[in-house]
C-alpha cells in the first residue's frame, strides 16, 4: 500500500479518531485546569485511576455508563487533592502534580491487588461496541471514519464543543478564564478565585480520568498497569499545541493520532524494510514537536498560569 | 508489594541455611539440609499476570506446593530499583533468587558478586560468566514449540499473509518469531510476513491498533506475542497463534494453537543444584527446550480436526525428531523484518 492509498482509506481515519479519543478527553481536562491557572501534572496518574476505576466497576457488575461516572468521580477526588495543595496552600504545581501521578499509579496498583489477589490474566469486561449513527454513517469515507465509532468517541467530540461554548459564551467560562489571566480582577468582582480554580481542577481531572477509562472500556476491555503509557504527557503538549483553545487542541489530538495510525501502516510498506522501526515509533512525537514549534509561536499562555493567588495580597 | 514470610526461624533451619550459605558441602549437616526446604525469592519487573513472568511464578508455586521450597516474591519492581530488592532478599537469607534482569544486566551481576553464597537464576539476554559462579542465566528458549505452531499457521493462512506484533526486538522475542516463520515456511515458502514492534510490553490498545493495520493489509492470521493482538483478530474474524501461555479459553474461535513455555524443568534443575551444593554459572536456557519438557504445543482444543491433516502429520514428525535429537530448530536472535 502506498502512503497516499493509506491516507484516503476510511479504515485509516477510523483508527486515527479511535486513537485520538482518549487524548481528546484528557487534553480538554488539562486545558480547563490550565485556563484557570493551574498546571496539572497529575494527568498521567489520574488517567491510570480512571482506567482502573471504570473497568473495575464494570467488572464488578456495574453498567458501562455507570463505570464512566465512577471513573470521573475518582478522577475528581484526585483533582480535589491536587487543587487543595496547589490552590489554597499555593504549593509548587510541578511537585504536587508529579506527586499525584506517582501516588495515583501506585495506589491504583495497590487497589488492583486488593481487588484481584491472584488472577492468571487480567479479567475482561464487555466493553463499549461501535455504534453506527443512522444515515450519517452511510456518507463515504467520513461516515465510516467518524460515525462508526464507540459512544465514548462521540462524547469526546461533543465535549469539545461543550467546553468551547462554556469557556467563551458563559459567565462561568469567563470567570474560569479570568482566574487564569487576572485572578485579582476576579476577586474584585466578589468571586472566589480559590473556588473557581478548585472547581476547574476537579472537573478537568474528572475528564482526564474518563480519557483513561476510554482505554479500558472502549479501546480495550481489560486493565493493564502500564497501559496509559505516556498518553497523559502527550496531552500536556497538545494543550500548548492548541494554544489553550479547545478546537485547536482537538485538532492537535486528531493530528497526533493520525501520525500514529500512519506510522503503524507505513511500517508495512517497502519503506518499512529499510528504516528501523524505532524511527516510525518516534515519528508522531517528532512531527508533533515540529507542529508545536510552528503553532505555538502565536500561542497565548494564560497570564496567571502557575501563579498562586493569595486573597488580599498586593 | 511484599508478601511477608509466615514461618518462624527454627534453630535447625537456621543451621541448614547457614550451612548452605557457607557452602560447606563437605560437612556432615549436608544430608540434613538437602532434605530441607530452601528459601527462594522471585523478583519481577511486572505484575505476575504478565505472560512471561506468570510461567516462572507458576513453577515456583508448584515447587512450593510440592514442599521443595519456601517461596516469596515481589512484583512490579522497576529496573532502577531491581538491585536494591536483590540485596534485600540476599540479606534476608534466601538461598536462591530468581527473576529477570533484561533491564538491569550489569547491576544485577554486581549484586551477585557481593553475595557469593546466594544462587541467582536470572532471565537475561546475555550468557553466564565463569568468573561469577553464583549467577546463572535462563530464557524462554521455546523455539521448538514456536516452530511447530508456525507449521500450523502456515497451513491455516489462506491469504498467505501473516501479521506479527512484538514488544521489543530482544533475543527472546526474535528467536521465537524466526522459529515461527521457519515453521510457517515449511507449509508454504511464499508466505508474506508483516512484522511490527510497538516499543512497549504493556500497551494492549496499541498492539491492537497495530494488529488492525496488519489485517487491513491482508493478514488473515496473527502471531500474538502481546496482549491485544488476539482481540483484534477476534474482532475482525481472523485467526491467531498464541505464545508462552495458552489463551484459547479466552478466544475459542480465534486462537488455533499456542507455543507454551514450562518453567518447571528450569527451576527444578536449579533447586536440585542448590540442594546438592553444586550450583555454578550455567545457561539454564536448555531446560526450556522441548526435549527437556520446557516447551510444548498447546492442545488444539476447539480447533481439533480443523487443521489440515498434512500439517498435523508434519507437526508429529518434527516433534518426534526434535525430542530424539535428530532435528533442531535454528536459533536466530536477529531482529526479524517484514517480507
Amino acid at each position: 500500500m502506498d502512503i497516499l492509498d493509506i491516507l484516503i482509506s476510511a479504515s485509516f481515519w477510523t483508527a486515527a479518531i479511535r486513537i485520538a479519543s482518549p487524548l481528546i478527553f484528557a487534553a480538554l481536562g488539562e486545558l480547563i485546569c490550565e485556563r484557570a491557572g493551574v498546571l496539572n501534572l497529575g494527568i498521567e496518574g489520574i488517567m491510570v485511576v480512571g482506567a482502573f476505576a471504570g473497568w473495575l466497576t464494570v467488572y464488578l457488575g456495574g453498567g458501562l455508563w455507570f463505570g464512566v461516572a465512577v471513573a470521573m468521580l475518582s478522577g475528581m477526588a484526585f483533582g480535589l487533592l491536587h487543587a487543595t495543595l496547589t490552590v489554597p496552600f499555593g504549593l509548587s504545581q510541578h511537585v504536587v502534580g508529579l506527586g499525584i501521578t506517582l501516588l495515583a499509579t501506585s495506589l491504583t496498583y495497590y487497589c488492583y491487588r486488593l481487588a484481584l489477589p491472584s488472577v492468571t490474566s487480567p479479567p475482561k469486561i464487555e466493553a463499549f461496541q461501535p455504534y453506527e449513527v443512522p444515515f450519517l454513517s452511510d456518507i463515504p469515507l467520513i461516515g465510516e471514519a467518524v460515525f462508526s465509532q464507540t459512544p465514548l468517541t462521540y462524547l469526546a467530540f461533543v465535549l469539545a464543543v461543550v467546553v468551547s461554548i462554556t469557556l467563551y459564551r458563559t459567565p462561568l467560562g469567563l470567570a474560569v478564564r479570568a482566574a487564569g489571566e487576572n485572578p485579582a480582577a476576579v476577586a474584585a468582582q466578589g468571586l472566589s478565585v480559590t473556588g473557581i480554580r478548585m472547581g476547574a481542577v476537579m472537573v478537568g481531572s474528572g475528564l482526564m480520568a474518563v480519557g483513561g477509562a476510554f482505554l479500558t472500556m472502549s479501546a480495550f476491555n481489560s486493565f493493564f498497569f502500564e497501559m496509559v503509557n505516556g498518553r497523559g504527557w502527550i496531552c500536556i503538549a497538545l494543550v500548548v499545541f492548541g494554544s489553550w483553545k479547545p478546537g485547536k487542541t482537538l485538532l492537535g489530538a486528531v493530528l497526533f493520532a493520525a501520525f500514529d495510525a500512519l506510522q503503524i501502516r507505513v511500517q508495512q510498506t517497502p519503506l518499512g524494510a529499510d528504516i528501523p522501526y524505532q524511527i516510525f515509533l518516534m515519528a508522531p512525537y517528532i512531527l508533533s514537536i515540529l507542529a508545536l514549534v510552528i503553532m505555538s509561536r502565536r500561542a497565548q499562555v494564560p497570564a496567571a498560569l502557575m501563579v498562586p493567588f493569595n486573597k488580599g495580597e498586593r | 508489594m511484599n508478601k511477608p514470610q509466615t514461618n518462624s526461624i527454627t534453630r535447625r533451619r537456621l543451621l541448614g541455611s547457614a550451612a548452605v550459605l557457607l557452602g560447606a558441602a563437605a560437612f556432615a549437616p549436608k544430608a540434613a539440609f538437602a532434605a530441607d526446604k530452601i528459601k527462594v525469592a522471585g523478583i519481577y519487573t511486572v505484575p505476575v499476570e504478565q505472560q512471561w513472568v506468570s510461567r516462572i511464578h507458576k513453577a515456583a508455586e508448584t515447587a512450593q506446593a510440592r514442599g521443595d521450597i519456601e517461596y516469596t516474591f515481589t512484583e512490579n519492581v522497576s529496573n532502577t530499583d531491581y538491585a536494591r530488592v536483590m540485596r534485600e532478599y540476599a540479606e534476608s537469607g534466601n538461598t536462591l533468587i530468581i527473576g529477570e534482569v533484561f533491564g538491569a544486566e550489569q547491576e544485577a551481576r554486581e549484586v551477585a558478586a557481593d553475595y557469593p553464597n546466594v544462587a541467582f537464576l536470572m532471565g537475561s539476554s546475555f550468557k553466564q560468566d565463569a568468573a561469577l559462579p553464583n549467577f546463572s542465566v535462563f530464557d524462554n528458549y521455546i523455539q521448538d514449540a514456536a516452530y511447530l505452531s508456525g507449521i500450523i499457521a502456515g497451513a491455516m493462512t489462506k491469504s498467505g499473509n501473516i501479521g506479527m506484533v512484538g514488544g521489543f526486538p530482544i533475543p527472546e522475542v526474535n528467536r521465537l518469531m524466526h522459529a515461527f516463520m521457519a515453521g510457517a515456511a515449511e507449509m508454504n515458502p511464499d508466505i508474506k510476513f508483516q512484522v511490527s514492534f510497538i516499543g512497549s510490553w504493556f500497551d494492549p490498545p496499541k498492539a491492537k491498533e497495530t494488529a488492525f493495520a496488519m489485517i487491513e493489509n491482508g493478514a488473515d492470521l496473527l502471531y500474538a506475542e502481546r496482549f491485544g493482538v488476539s482481540d483484534a483478530a477476534q474482532e475482525k474474524g481472523v485467526l491467531a497463534i498464541g505464545n508462552v501461555i495458552d489463551t484459547q479459553a479466552d478466544y475459542p474461535e480465534t486462537v488455533v494453537a499456542s507455543a507454551i513455555w514450562h518453567f518447571e524443568p528450569t527451576l527444578d534443575a536449579a533447586i536440585a543444584a542448590v540442594q546438592a551444593g553444586n550450583f555454578t554459572a550455567d545457561d539454564y536456557g536448555k531446560y526450556s527446550f522441548m526435549a527437556e519438557g520446557g516447551s510444548s504445543l498447546a492442545p488444539l482444543g476447539a480447533f481439533e480436526g480443523k487443521v489440515p491433516e498434512a500439517a498435523m502429520k508434519l507437526v508429529m514428525e518434527k516433534e518426534a525428531a526434535i525430542k530424539d535429537g535428530s532435528f533442531s530448530v535454528t536459533i536466530n536472535d536477529e531482529e526479524p523484518k517484514s517480507s
